[in-house]
């Protein structure tokens, strides 16, 4: 089943403001080897926030997407300010565009990613293809 | 960070990725896909074995680019295409990544960075490319 083309600009409730505690912060630095300077989360960490306004758009049953059939396209990010201990972070997702190829789904996903004062810190763009039932 | 020219070629960084790495960047990121640690999952959906996550090797790309900027914080914009997988195989050694990168231009923007992260002499990242703030 194609993902219906009324998805496109739609945007999602914002995610659950999520903690970049110093504890996070630094698992996700040393998982990666990055340096940590004890405040700077690395440049990709904001991936963590934005993951979860994914997994709502996936997970959302009136969208009709398979999480099994979704490969992630690409992933880029703009930075107003990068991401320091303390931030409490929330996700706003918005389907920027749907386009059908060879029978997937390619969904354009921008995610406004923000501080507890509203205040932007990021914008994660990513592409989500959503590959077309296998006809056996 | 003020004295990268246009044209300069960065040092090439090397990073040796194993399923431990893999194991451990799924705990701190929280994505939990088995095609990143199972083979049995990963060789059912059509891959050769176990694949790091695309993210993982985006992260790769940005401690590169730390690294050249001389701190974390710098950098302004990062992008890339997941075009081919890391497969990493379930052993002590694993596989090395390479970050290559070549400043392309200055702008008011920042410092324009073309990348290459390859892995056994492939590119593995579509056009990655990033921006880091001027010093």
């Amino acid at each position: 089943m194609a993902v219906d083309t009324a998805l496109v600009g739609r945007t999602f409730p914002p995610t659950e403001p999520y903690t970049a505690t110093r504890e996070k912060v630094l698992e996700f630095a040393r998982a990666t080897g990055s340096e940590f300077d004890g405040k700077t989360a690395p440049a990709t960490f904001p991936i963590v926030v934005a993951f979860a306004a994914m997994t709502a758009l996936m997970e959302d049953p009136d969208v009709g997407i398979s999480l099994h059939r979704v490969v992630h396209g690409d992933q880029r990010f703009t930075y107003t300010r990068p991401v320091t201990v303390g931030d409490r972070l929330s996700a706003t997702l918005t389907v920027d565009s749907l386009r059908q190829i060879g029978g997937a789904d390619i969904i354009a996903t921008r995610s406004e990613i923000t501080d507890e004062q509203g205040a932007p810190v990021c914008t994660a763009f990513a592409t989500l293809v959503h590959r077309a039932e296998e006809s056996a | 960070m003020s004295d990268l020219v246009a044209g300069e070629t960065l040092p090439t960084q090397t990073y040796r990725v194993t399923r431990s790495d893999l194991v451990r960047y799924a705990g701190a990121s929280g994505d939990f896909n088995p095609i990143h640690w199972s083979d049995r999952v990963a060789t059912t959906v059509g891959l050769p074995g176990v694949i790091a996550h695309g993210m993982f090797t985006m992260a790769l790309a940005a401690r590169a680019l730390d690294t050249w900027a001389g701190a974390p914080g710098l950098v302004r914009e990062l992008g890339c295409k997941f075009t081919k997988p890391v497969v990493v195989p379930d052993d002590d050694e694993g596989v090395e990544v390479q970050v290559a990168g070549t400043v392309k231009n200055l702008t008011e923007d920042g410092v324009h960075i073309a990348l290459e992260v390859t892995c056994g002499g492939e590119k593995v990242l579509g056009m990655p490319k990033a921006v880091l703030a001027r010093g």
